[in-house]
């Protein structure tokens, strides 16, 4: 290393590897500011534009309702924080429930398919409001009538089915030499799932697993339709009395600072495990 | 003549480990190159470093006399004109073999599919897999599959072979096979460069045999000096030990 210095050739291609990052830096701004100051110009333009910036972009407007719509998001952030996790159990049991071939697990494999079938057939809403009002008529005792609890399940139940089908594509996009290889050591089927198919299946599906946890993120003001008081139904109240939808904006802005920061986060997760495994 | 490939001061490296240092490489049309060495003495770097698969970190490649080293040359021009076959194979598993094999000529050479499908199945026949051309990878042999590769790279006529150990993966009595095959295309005059382990064929086919070690090349020239009378130790130390095993 220390002996070797860069010919003049090498320096004068470093020299133009430069210059060519250089122009590809100053083309990505220049067309990037061109298409903003388009959309910009076109929005702007538009007849509608000064009534939709009064009842959409009133910055008093957006002052008043920040404290009750932050107090509803408290509410969208707890639910899929504790959905998150229970989705993630319930799409992996079923998964991997749907990959097994002992005869004895037969119904549960029943269960399986028909519960992936119906429950990502159903509309994410429908099943929401039926939970709400579906089960506490039911008049069971024991079970809770709380809102936010009931609607949590619905959320749970909805997506534990999306994430399952995801994870089983995970497992089944596994190269059949995978598992011929574990089973070639000696390893039972539960074994080669736990120890050679499923982590490598579920770094597959980290980026789909992501898609469908930001849509859950947002799928939680589905429960204000139910009346479960998140940002959403906080939102529209302001709206309803003011007459003025900026609160919506600022909802939506919440909803987007939660998932960009999650979005960076699992790039650099994958980022990482590739560097691990290609050892560069 | 003007040579086809030529190689000067070539070094890379990665982070601070030094893979090729040095190379000094003329390659002329119709000559076979083989490349000796131990596992990790830069055989394959070199290759991947000519099809500008890795950039360089020094060092002047040319190409008929146009250095494509240049970070304004546009690789896939070069590329056009080297084929290169891989250790393990690389096929698409998701295509037929004359899928696989059409795919270049049809998408890169503007070539139409009946005569793209014409030449592929030409080759197919002459390298005995003619009855596998709609079977997909996965269900061929070792053997089979690397002949597929050959053929894959070969059906874009290019100016320049590159092998890089193709035979290391397959088991004795199928390297046989695919070894017939570039010997076939050594003879009716390809340009090749071929990393290789095989010492009886190297010395069959090679016009020159280059011996790398720790990344340069430590001595190259006719195969009978090279392998029989070695002006290095270490070139010695190394025939030793693979012509023993």
């Amino acid at each position: 290393m220390s002996d070797w210095t860069p010919s003049a050739r090498e320096l004068e291609r470093a020299r133009i590897r430069r210059q060519d990052r250089f122009r590809r830096a100053l083309i990505a701004t220049l067309v990037t500011v061109v298409a903003a100051g388009v959309l910009w110009y076109v929005v702007t333009s538009s007849p509608g534009w000064p009534r939709v910036r009064e009842t959409f972009f009133s910055a008093t407007a957006a002052r008043e309702s920040l404290p009750a719509v932050a107090k509803g998001f408290v509410t969208n952030v707890a639910m899929f924080l504790v959905a998150e996790p229970l989705i993630l159990v319930l799409g992996g049991l079923v998964a991997v429930t749907r990959s097994t071939v002992t005869p004895w697990l037969a119904p549960a494999r029943a269960v399986a398919i028909v519960y992936t079938d119906l429950l990502r057939g159903v509309p994410t809403l429908l099943v929401v409001v039926l939970f709400a009002f579906g089960i506490p008529a039911l008049q069971l005792t024991g079970i809770t009538t709380s809102l936010f609890w009931l609607t949590l399940a619905a959320l749970v139940l909805s997506y534990g089915a999306y994430v399952a089908e995801v994870i089983r594509a995970g497992i089944e996009s596994i190269h059949p030499s995978q598992v011929a290889s574990a089973e070639a050591l000696a390893l039972s089927r539960a074994q080669t799932l736990r120890h050679v198919v499923l982590p490598q299946a579920l770094r597959r599906v980290v980026p789909p697993l992501l898609n469908d946890f930001v849509s859950l993120q947002k799928d939680t003001a589905l429960v204000s339709a139910v009346g479960v008081s998140d940002a959403l139904l906080a939102a529209q109240d302001y709206g309803n009395y003011h007459f003025n939808y900026t609160p919506l904006l600022v909802t939506a802005a919440f909803f987007v600072a939660l998932t960009i920061p999650l979005a960076r986060f699992t790039d650099w997760l994958g980022r990482r495990a590739q560097r691990r495994e290609r050892g560069r | 003549m003007r040579p086809l490939l030529e190689l000067s001061g070539v070094r890379k490296s990665y982070a601070d480990r030094v893979v090729l240092a040095d190379v000094e490489l003329t390659v002329h049309q119709h000559d076979v190159v083989c490349l000796i060495g131990a596992s990790g003495s830069g055989k394959s770097t070199l290759l991947r470093c000519i099809d500008l698969l890795e950039q360089v970190d020094d060092g002047v490649i040319l190409l008929d006399g146009t250095e494509i080293s240049d970070p304004r040359v546009d690789a896939r021009d070069v590329r056009r004109q080297i084929g290169i076959v891989f250790q393990a194979y690389n096929l698409f598993p998701h295509l037929t073999v004359r899928e696989n094999c059409v795919l270049a000529p049809r998408k890169v050479h503007g070539m139409t599919r009946p005569e793209a499908t014409a030449r592929t199945d030409d080759l197919l026949a002459r390298f005995g897999l003619a009855d596998k051309a709609d079977a997909h990878p996965d269900q061929l042999s070792g053997g089979q599959q690397q002949r597929v590769a050959l053929v894959r790279a070969l059906c874009t006529s290019p100016r320049l072979l590159l092998l890089d150990e193709i035979t290391a993966a397959l088991d004795p009595e199928l390297v046989g096979e695919v070894l017939e095959v570039v010997r076939a295309e050594a003879e009716a005059g390809m340009t090749m460069i071929l990393a290789t382990h095989e010492m009886a064929f190297a010395r069959d086919v090679a016009s020159t045999i280059c011996f790398l070690d720790e990344g340069r090349i430590l001595e190259q020239g006719p195969p009978e000096q090279v392998l029989r009378d070695p002006a290095h130790e270490r070139t010695r130390q190394f025939l030793r030990r693979v012509l023993a095993g």
